[in-house]
């Protein structure tokens, strides 16, 4: 199973020492071609996001005209003005906005809570989980951890339309609970990726603290979860960008304004603006800024996320 | 694991009369798990399978249908249109991901190790689909796109990249491709750290190509990598949604109507939930065969490492 069995394999791998290979000394022309082509990947990739850039600092009546221009055309803030509710409805349509607005603050607010609830609870119950199935026997373990994993080969909508029913008859339908409850307790994916880790920490920590009298719990939290620091951060920023991005459960669950999230408040958005003439200033101001936090994680935690992909492997 | 079992070592000691008792702990830490399991996980599931035998719109009490959902679902065209539709996806998305993101992988083994390099192509995978979706669809504006811009600079007609039933899903495949491509790459990328060096070496002492190499050597190591790799970005691939919610929804003329989008139209604005139902446990079923399928083929669980 990829590198996620073994995550020391893994790292002796990135080690410098695994890295260096001779390289002969000729076709200095493929290796230019070579570069050639990875900086072209670059700028497709890093391509759009100038795009939102230079159209959220551009007014939507000139982007028409104005369509040939590489830079913001007639450049104007009106356009984060606008989604974060600070132009009136006059200075919005003036500039070729609509009445429409994002209510920004409160669907920020709202993701903040959906990802936050989430993330806390998925990685604190599965971790836990991962800690019974690792460190602890007990009858019919191998079996029901079997049974937990077999939940990942199931697509997810199998579930979703019942789930969907279930948040219903509950009452739960938009409600901040109905939209975090089935990501709450465990994901397979978690308790299988923890698992792992758990199972490679040498046991001769818990097995000192044992004989100093300390019990589960107790070697659970002070020892296992401190000495997992690490791959627990990696499936917390991997759960937290999930669940920031998700957009069909929520969609299906909290569509009302007082829980409506931001990915499924762009949707809204982007429904509501004219068909004939969208605002699209407006509309990539919006995404820029309802990207922001995750960019702002990822530069923080930038070299810990992609490090992770290693070791995720399969996500 | 390279760690002895310490109840090996403890056999027959006090330590191992302290692990039996560990039935009770154990239950209390698996407990919520347990329970977010059993609750969203399989009985949605049985749920599910007992929907898919009802006719049920949401409001009145499931009514039993036998297999009446299934027999609706051979004769309805627009079913077997999702399923074309979305097959025509996934072979675009994967097909031409998969290429690109191998040869972007040995590119940057080869080339570099740059953590920005890394971080740049990562930067659209944290992005949301929505997002994703709405700055294409601008960018790809008929009118006013940059993109038809750009053809017209280099005297190119004018494309409706989501207007014309021919396009639409080719252009929503390679709009989730640019999504996920550097993702897919930084996978493969994972994976070739792991073949040894030395393995090279003695191909470039027996005097191989850099093409002999990588058909030679590289290919063949990561095949149980880009087996992996396969399975799970086939089955994410089906569940395309969010781009066509956001863009065509299911337009033009059905053209884009994959089985997701199908689904959630049958369950959410025509309130059909049995025959979405039956829907979603064809799709189950076609995804596990596929996966089985694959994983066949492929030999996923062996390598030719060890």
């Amino acid at each position: 199973m990829l590198d996620v069995a073994d995550p020391r394999a893994a790292k002796d791998a990135r080690s410098p020492k695994a890295r260096t290979r001779p390289s002969p000394p000729r076709i200095r022309w493929g290796r230019i071609a070579a570069w050639a082509i990875l900086i072209m990947v670059m700028l497709i990739t890093l391509f759009p996001f100038y795009w939102m850039l230079r159209t959220s600092f551009s007014s939507t009546r000139a982007l028409a005209a104005g369509s040939a221009n590489l830079l913001p055309v007639d450049f104007t803030l009106g356009a984060y003005k606008r989604v974060l509710g600070l132009a009136s409805p006059a200075e919005a349509i003036a500039e070729g906005g609509s009445s429409a607005t994002l209510n920004f603050w409160l669907y920020l607010r709202n993701s903040v809570i959906v990802a936050t609830i989430t993330t806390i609870g998925q990685v604190f119950f599965s971790s836990m989980a991962a800690y019974a199935f690792a460190r602890m026997r007990w009858p019919g373990r191998d079996a029901v951890f079997l049974l937990f994993i077999s939940a990942l080969m199931v697509p997810p909508i199998f579930t979703t339309l019942p789930n969907f029913v279930l948040i219903k008859d509950l009452g739960l339908l938009n409600t901040y609970l109905g939209i975090v409850l089935p990501g709450l307790l465990m994901t397979p994916f978690a308790v299988f990726f923890l698992r792992q880790f758990f199972l490679g920490v040498n046991r001769e920590l818990d097995e000192a603290a044992r004989i100093d009298g300390a019990g589960h719990p107790r070697i659970f939290l002070r020892i296992l979860l401190p000495v997992a620091k690490m791959p627990i951060m990696t499936l917390a920023v991997l759960t937290y960008i999930g669940a920031w991005n998700d957009y069909f459960w929520p969609l299906l669950v909290g569509k009302s304004e007082n829980v409506r999230v931001l990915t499924v408040a762009l949707g809204v958005f982007q429904s509501q603006t004219p068909q004939g003439s969208p605002d699209w200033a407006g509309l990539m101001a919006a995404t820029l800024v309802a990207a922001l936090p995750v960019l702002a994680i990822f530069m923080i935690l930038g070299r810990r996320v992609i490090d992770s992909l290693g070791y995720t492997g399969v996500k | 694991m390279s760690i002895s079992h310490p109840s090996v070592r403890l056999a027959g000691s006090p330590g191992r009369r302290r692990r039996r008792s560990d039935l009770l702990p154990a239950l209390v830490f698996v407990l919520p798990a347990a329970a977010g399991f059993t609750v969203f996980y399989l009985w949605p599931a049985i749920r599910g399978l007992y929907l898919s035998l009802t006719s049920y719109n949401v409001f009145t009490p499931p009514r039993f249908v036998g297999l009446d959902n299934y027999d609706r679902l051979l004769s309805d065209h627009l079913f077997w249109n999702a399923l074309k539709v979305t097959a025509e996806y996934v072979l675009i998305n994967i097909g031409v991901q998969t290429v690109a993101a191998l040869l972007l992988a040995v590119l940057m083994h080869r080339l570099t190790r740059s953590l920005v390099v890394r971080g740049v192509l990562l930067l659209p995978f944290l992005v949301a689909n929505v997002i994703v979706a709405l700055v294409w669809f601008w960018m790809l504006d008929f009118q006013i796109g940059i993109v038809n811009q750009m053809l017209d600079w280099l005297g190119l007609e004018r494309v409706a990249f989501f207007g014309d039933p021919d396009l639409a899903i080719p252009t929503i495949a390679l709009v989730n491709t640019w999504r996920h491509l550097g993702y897919t790459a930084l996978l493969i990328f994972a994976g070739l750290q792991m073949i040894p060096p030395a393995v090279y070496e003695a191909a470039a002492i027996d005097g191989a190509s850099e093409r002999q190499m990588f058909f030679r050597v590289t290919l063949p190591l990561l095949r149980p990598v880009m087996a992996l790799v396969l399975v799970l970005t086939v089955i994410g691939s089906f569940q395309v949604f969010d781009t066509v919610a956001v863009t065509t929804n299911g337009g033009p003329i059905n053209a884009t109507r994959v089985i997701y989008y199908y689904i959630f139209d049958m369950a959410f604005n025509r309130f059909s939930f049995g025959y979405a139902a039956a829907l979603s446990s064809v799709l189950f079923v076609l995804l596990a065969g596929i996966a089985y399928i694959q994983l066949r083929l492929t030999r996923a669980g062996e390598t030719d490492l060890a």
